[in-house]
């Protein structure tokens, strides 16, 4: 097989954004922010932290049953559509292509940059290594929070998997920790997302084109 | 007042009214609560919930209007947010293994009282006289006599110390004792080969459970806690205590069981809750 890094290829064009990646990207943020809105709902109802009750319209479902129905239908949007979104991104090649590989003075010298607002962002069809970072981070940070959300959904038939989480409330604290994670993670990608606005347009339209790259068998998905 | 009857007394105590009161329990006042406060706080107390009731319906309507966030209570999502709840019901009962075993814990660990759980305060809980209480049997049974308090408490006994968890997401370790439901089910000549277990209760509460949850082998009709007589506000004489099911399907204040094919709808579930509700 040919070194994808070394060959330069023109043959083929798509956008840089898939009609699937977007279609995906928005079901994933649907799903997202039913979870969290739901799982506020949740947690309002036995607090880990004393301090903290989220105020009432920042939570989705009337009653904690809503919440609860809310919370155990999105995560089957979440879990379909994290499935088809892993499968795709390995299938076609996309995660390797676009978040690997990740050097760390390479992180290192964009926090540089950023700090000093030198953080180059014309081209949006290549994500440095912070991106990448981030990218891969709350990728496994959702797989956590799916294991941790199993944990204490099914604590006796996954047991040991509760157990690995330290016990119910362990698991608890776990899946609200993740949740910080994501939502502190979505703060950040909203935010650069405005101060780029044309990010927004490209998951929208699907953005420019970019060349497709060989060494990744041709199929329907990568041939738009 | 009759004597009420009490499992860990019967043997050797029958005489000691005074242990076998209910007023022995320490969530009870003794002589009776204060009736005074209520009677002078009555008018008052109607005209608040008045004022919630109508309060409550503006702002469930302002609400429904102004944003999205409760769009969960109106019929259609209602529909398709249950539609997923039932799917999801199927999909627990193919994840239960009736071999599995909840984690079990020793006897230092437990919790002592329980925590309280129902669908109202303590301080509302209506003791069951165990005298004169009755389990009836209905449905696919052979033998429909209904059962004493008395009766029960002479069956080999099961303990079962194991994690309470609440839906709410608290949970303790309890210690509760008392025949096997799926010996019991045996013994009353239950069609084990039937869908359901449907549980009436004291309070008016219900719930149904599935049979392979019911014959599963930590899933008792317990009779007492931590090696004594449960106590009122959890559940005497009889309760239902399961390990893989969350808080609130463990039935307290059993009076009847009837086992059947017919689906009977929860208290919780009727609202909304999740049926199957398994751990």
């Amino acid at each position: 097989m040919t070194d994808p890094l070394t060959v330069k290829s023109t043959r083929r064009h798509r956008k840089l954004h898939p009609i699937a990646v977007r279609t995906m990207h928005w079901i994933n943020a649907i799903a997202m922010i039913m979870l969290i809105g739901s799982g506020w709902k949740i947690y309002n109802d036995e607090v880990l932290f004393g301090w903290l009750h989220f105020p009432d319209w920042m939570t989705f479902g009337h009653w904690a049953q809503h919440g609860l129905q809310i919370h155990f239908a999105a995560m089957w949007l979440l879990f379909v559509n994290g499935l088809c979104y892993v499968f795709y991104g390995v299938y076609t090649g996309r995660f390797r292509r676009k978040l690997l590989p990740i050097w760390p003075a390479e992180i290192v010298a964009n926090v540089r940059d950023a700090l000093r607002f030198k953080l180059a962002h014309d081209d949006i069809t290549h994500y440095n290594a912070v991106q990448k970072t981030l990218y891969v981070g709350i990728m496994l940070v959702i797989v956590l929070q799916v294991l941790s959300g199993l944990a204490i959904w099914k604590p006796v038939q996954f047991q040991e998997l509760t157990a690995l989480f330290f016990g119910f409330q362990g698991g608890r604290l776990a899946h609200f920790i993740g949740m910080a994670a994501i939502v502190g993670f979505l703060i950040v990608h909203v935010a650069l997302a405005l101060l780029v606005p044309k990010t927004i347009g490209a998951m929208i339209t699907g953005g420019p084109d970019v060349p497709d790259e060989p060494g990744v068998a041709p199929h329907p998905a990568s041939a738009e | 007042m009759s004597p009420v009857l009490r499992p860990t007394l019967l043997p050797q105590n029958n005489g000691q009214t005074a242990m076998a009161s209910p007023s022995r329990s320490i969530f009870r006042p003794k002589g009776g609560i204060d009736q005074s406060p209520l009677d002078e706080g009555r008018k008052l107390v109607a005209d608040i919930n008045r004022r919630n009731l109508l309060r409550g319906t503006v702002s469930l309507g302002a609400l429904t209007m102004l944003t999205g966030c409760t769009v969960s209570d109106t019929d259609a999502v209602q529909t398709v947010l249950r539609a997923v709840s039932d799917f999801n019901d199927g999909v627990q009962a193919l994840l239960f293994d009736p071999k599995k075993l909840a984690p079990t814990y020793s006897a230092d660990q437990v919790v002592k009282p329980p925590r309280f759980n129902a669908y109202y305060e303590i301080e509302d809980v209506k003791p069951v006289d165990g005298a004169s209480w009755k389990l009836e049997l209905a449905g696919l049974v052979d033998n429909k006599a209904p059962w004493t308090a008395e009766q029960i408490y002479k069956l080999p006994e099961q303990e079962l110390i194991v994690r309470h968890i609440c839906v709410e997401g608290w949970d303790y370790i309890g210690q509760w004792s008392g025949p096997s439901l799926s010996d019991f089910l045996k013994r009353i000549g239950a069609d084990t080969r039937a869908r359901y277990i449907a549980f009436k209760c004291a309070d008016g509460y219900t719930e149904t459970l599935d049979m392979a949850t019911a014959l599963h082998p930590q899933t008792i009709l317990a009779t007492k806690y931590a090696g004594e007589a449960i106590t009122d506000p959890f559940g005497f004489p009889l309760r239902l205590r399961t390990s893989t099911k969350l808080g609130f399907k463990n039935a307290k204040w059993i009076t009847a069981m009837e086992v059947t094919n017919t689906f009977i709808p929860t208290f919780w579930s009727k609202q909304g809750f999740n049926w199957f509700a398994g751990l």
